[in-house]
């Protein structure tokens, strides 16, 4: 009665060599389209605004603020990365990157001209708030998954009631689309508050954390939705907040992260509880996500 | 809820036969059915793929013929311990689920999905296609087939296609068989999916070994199905041929020793999430993957490019498992880092968020992650377990 030496390993060469010949090819929706670097920013000492075109002569890439694609680097890999460009002219594909790996790296080396691909726009999108008071509260590089949002509310500025944005960052050197956020304060129509948590000598504005800023956001309904996008803690934090200040929980919205492969729903990674964050989210309500959060290492 | 949501696919859902569990009309065939239908699906196009013996294990593989089938062995399984032996009789069907699962032909372990090229301006990107030969499984058991159905929900009736399964799947062919013998691990019955085959098939075969007759009671699904039937030798089954294939479904039912407790396995884990069994089953699991490997409803996959120096890259699809650290990597550490954070991340999915994502549990109750754990974690004991402790002690 000999005990089974069979091996658990994935490399059956004769199950593979059989799957070989039996299998189609993926879906379209994973296939990447070739995009071209159009333009580059620097906006940070490690962070960069890249705008791309489509290199296939196929359609623009439409997209819903809040939502991401997968970016391919030749011979490096793939990210997911959140459009931070305006929805309303998709011709161009705009992306803010900070390199903290093999893949971010490569994307922020990458120089007009250099050819990428591209695959999404994946994910479910930022709420609509038109005929609402619209909140946007963002950390670091949080400000450029909220990015699309604020332009798109800001050419269509009549359709809402107040619309404030409370912007963190680390220092003022790592502050986002800085020139972009004068100009926005300087419209008069958007209330747009910053805070660094370290100043330096020429650094006029707020220190500490963005939780009290929240509080200077004006609201002139009683239905005002609030988006939140940053570190999760810092989330959970001005989620409370925001609660505090009578916010329903389920009209206010956060954009989680998770490993994604991907990108749509079939290779697990991004398991959050009951949610793939890359289909069911990443914009999610707060109040669909609070408790998870708070169990952690899920 | 008034929120945006992206571009959805929505594929049109494919149906597989349905066929309700009751005997309508069966034939018979004599033992040598494998021997005749076996040939006839290769000479039709089909790879067969079947139980055959591989390093001391009964597992599904590509098989040539009849004489590839492990005719008389049987196995004798238990938590962490599985024997294959020969019996010394001519029986085909004598044993119970081994390690492989048929997700292994449907959605290989490796498979490439696209090839990339780097061109003077662009790169191009094409998918991989080629439509091979198509799968008849023959020896499916009713756990696996209500796999299979888990699977088609998860990879073809989701709201992106999985285009490889897909397409696999829906050439494939299901010869299945009503199991004869329950293994010690198995607890299909508990979890509503065996041992006898109620849906999913083209054809299902009941052996029957009464005294020196050795005959198959077969019933067709399909019509495909009922035109292989059609096209062997057989003869109406009388209404003692139904009885007795009846009855070994009953005989195994009864031979089964291990079930999941009745009770809702969502609200016990979501209502346990901290609760401190987390932390006693790690102290024994290993983080393995045996368990996620051997699961024939598990479908966590990884990505990974392959770059050569001339300008193409490949980028394969192959399994991953949630017990892996860096499965949950995001900023420099896995999310989690515990073996009691992954152990029960595997359990609430399999038990609790599968219903939520797709309609059912995520088990079918085969047994085999409890065969095949090193350390004999058995899934239906620490559900037990949790369910006592958390009943004596509100957390
Ligand atoms: C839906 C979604 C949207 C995103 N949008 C943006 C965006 O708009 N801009 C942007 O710059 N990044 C964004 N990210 C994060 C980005 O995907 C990661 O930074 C990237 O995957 C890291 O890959 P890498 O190869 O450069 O690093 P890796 O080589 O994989 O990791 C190296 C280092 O990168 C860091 N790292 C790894 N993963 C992450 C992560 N998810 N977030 C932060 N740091 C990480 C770790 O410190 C690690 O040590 C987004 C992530 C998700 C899930
Ligand atoms: S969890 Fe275990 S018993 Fe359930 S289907 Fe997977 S391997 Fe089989
Ligand atoms: S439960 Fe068992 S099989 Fe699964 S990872 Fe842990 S030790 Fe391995
Ligand atoms: S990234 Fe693959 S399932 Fe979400």
């Amino acid at each position: 009665m000999p005990e089974s030496s069979y091996l658990i390993c994935t490399e059956s060469p004769d199950v593979t060599q059989a799957a070989a010949v039996a299998l189609a090819g993926l879906h379209e929706e994973m296939l990447p389209r070739p995009f071209r670097v159009r333009s580059k920013r620097m906006e940070t000492i490690d962070t960069v605004t890249l705008e791309f075109e489509a290199a296939d002569g196929g359609p623009p890439l439409s997209f819903q603020p809040g939502q991401f694609t997968m970016l391919y680097v030749f011979g490096v890999g793939e990210v997911p990365l959140s459009i931070s460009g305006d929805p309303e002219a998709p011709g161009v594909l705009a992306h803010t990157v900070r390199a903290v790996g093999a893949v971010t790296n490569a994307i922020c080396a990458l120089v007009p001209g250099d050819s990428i691909g591209i695959r999404g726009p994946y994910g479910t999108g930022w709420p609509h708030a038109q005929g609402k008071d619209l909140l946007i509260i963002a950390g670091g590089i949080g400000l450029a998954p909220v990015r699309p949002l604020i332009l798109n509310a800001l050419a269509h500025r009549d359709e809402y009631f107040c619309v404030g944005l409370a912007y963190g960052s680390r220092s003022p050197g790592e502050l986002l689309y800085t020139s972009e956020l004068e100009a926005w304060n300087a419209r008069g129509d958007i209330n747009v508050q910053v805070t660094v948590d370290h100043g330096n000598p020429t650094w006029r504005g707020d220190i500490g954390v963005v939780t009290p800023l929240v509080r200077r956001l004006r609201c002139e309904t009683d239905d005002t939705i609030a988006v939140i996008c940053g570190p999760e803690v810092m989330m959970r934090v001005v989620a409370r907040a925001l609660e505090d200040r009578g916010i329903a929980s389920n009209n206010i919205y956060v954009s989680l992260e998770r490993n994604m492969e991907c990108g749509i729903g079939l290779c697990g990674h991004c398991q959050f509880g009951k949610d793939f964050v890359c289909t069911d989210g990443p914009v999610f309500p707060y109040a669909d996500v609070a408790y998870r959060l708070g169990i952690g290492a899920q | 809820m008034g929120w945006l949501f992206g571009d959805r696919n929505t594929a049109e859902p494919h149906r597989y036969a349905q066929t309700n569990g009751d005997i309508v009309s069966a034939r018979v065939i004599q033992g040598d059915l494998f021997e005749s239908l076996i040939p006839m699906l290769i000479s039709s196009g089909y790879r067969v793929v079947a139980p055959t013996l591989d390093e001391g294990a009964i597992v599904y593989d590509v098989i040539d013929d009849a004489a590839d089938l492990p005719i008389g062995w049987t196995d004798e399984q238990g938590p962490a311990s599985y024997r294959s032996y020969d019996r010394g009789d001519d029986v085909y069907f004598g044993y119970s689920v081994g390690p492989r699962s048929l997700r292994a032909f449907l959605s290989p372990p490796h498979l490439t999905l696209l090839t990339i090229t780097r061109g003077d301006t662009d790169l191009a990107f094409a998918s991989d296609e080629h439509e091979g030969r198509a799968y008849a499984f023959v020896g499916v058991r009713a756990c696996d087939l209500a796999a299979l159905a888990i699977q088609d929900k998860v990879l073809v009736e989701s709201r992106f296609v999985d285009a490889a399964y897909t397409s696999a799947r829906s050439r494939s062919l299901v010869i299945a068989v009503n199991c004869s013998v329950a293994g010690a691990t198995c607890f299909c019955a508990s979890m509503g999916t065996g041992p006898r085959c109620s849906s999913g098939y083209d054809l299902v075969v009941t052996e029957l070994v009464r005294g020196d007759a050795h005959e198959f009671v077969v019933e067709s699904g399909t019509d495909a199905g009922a035109d292989i039937l059609g096209a062997l030798g057989s003869r109406e089954a009388s209404p003692s041929d139904i009885t007795d294939a009846a009855d070994v479904s009953l005989a195994t039912e009864r031979a089964i020793s291990t079930s999941m407790p009745d009770v809702d396995t969502y609200t016990l884990l979501t209502d346990n999430l901290e609760h401190s069994i987390w932390e006693d089953i790690a102290q024994r699991c290993l983080s393995c993957t045996n368990c996620t490997l051997v699961c024939p409803t598990c479908f966590c996959s990884t990505i990974s490019d392959f770059t050569d120096l001339a300008g193409k890259a490949t980028r394969t699809k192959s399994w991953d498992s949630c017990f892996s650290l860096d499965f949950s990597n995001l900023h420099g550490h896995p999310v989690r880092t515990s073996s009691s954070s992954r152990y029960r991340q595997w359990i609430t999915h399999k038990l609790a968020y599968w219903y939520d994502q797709f309609g059912s549990s995520g088990c079918v109750g085969c047994g085999r992650c409890i065969t095949w754990c090193p350390v004999g974690i058995d899934i239906t004991e620490e559900i037990q377990r949790l369910d006592s402790e958390a009943q004596e002690v509100p957390v």
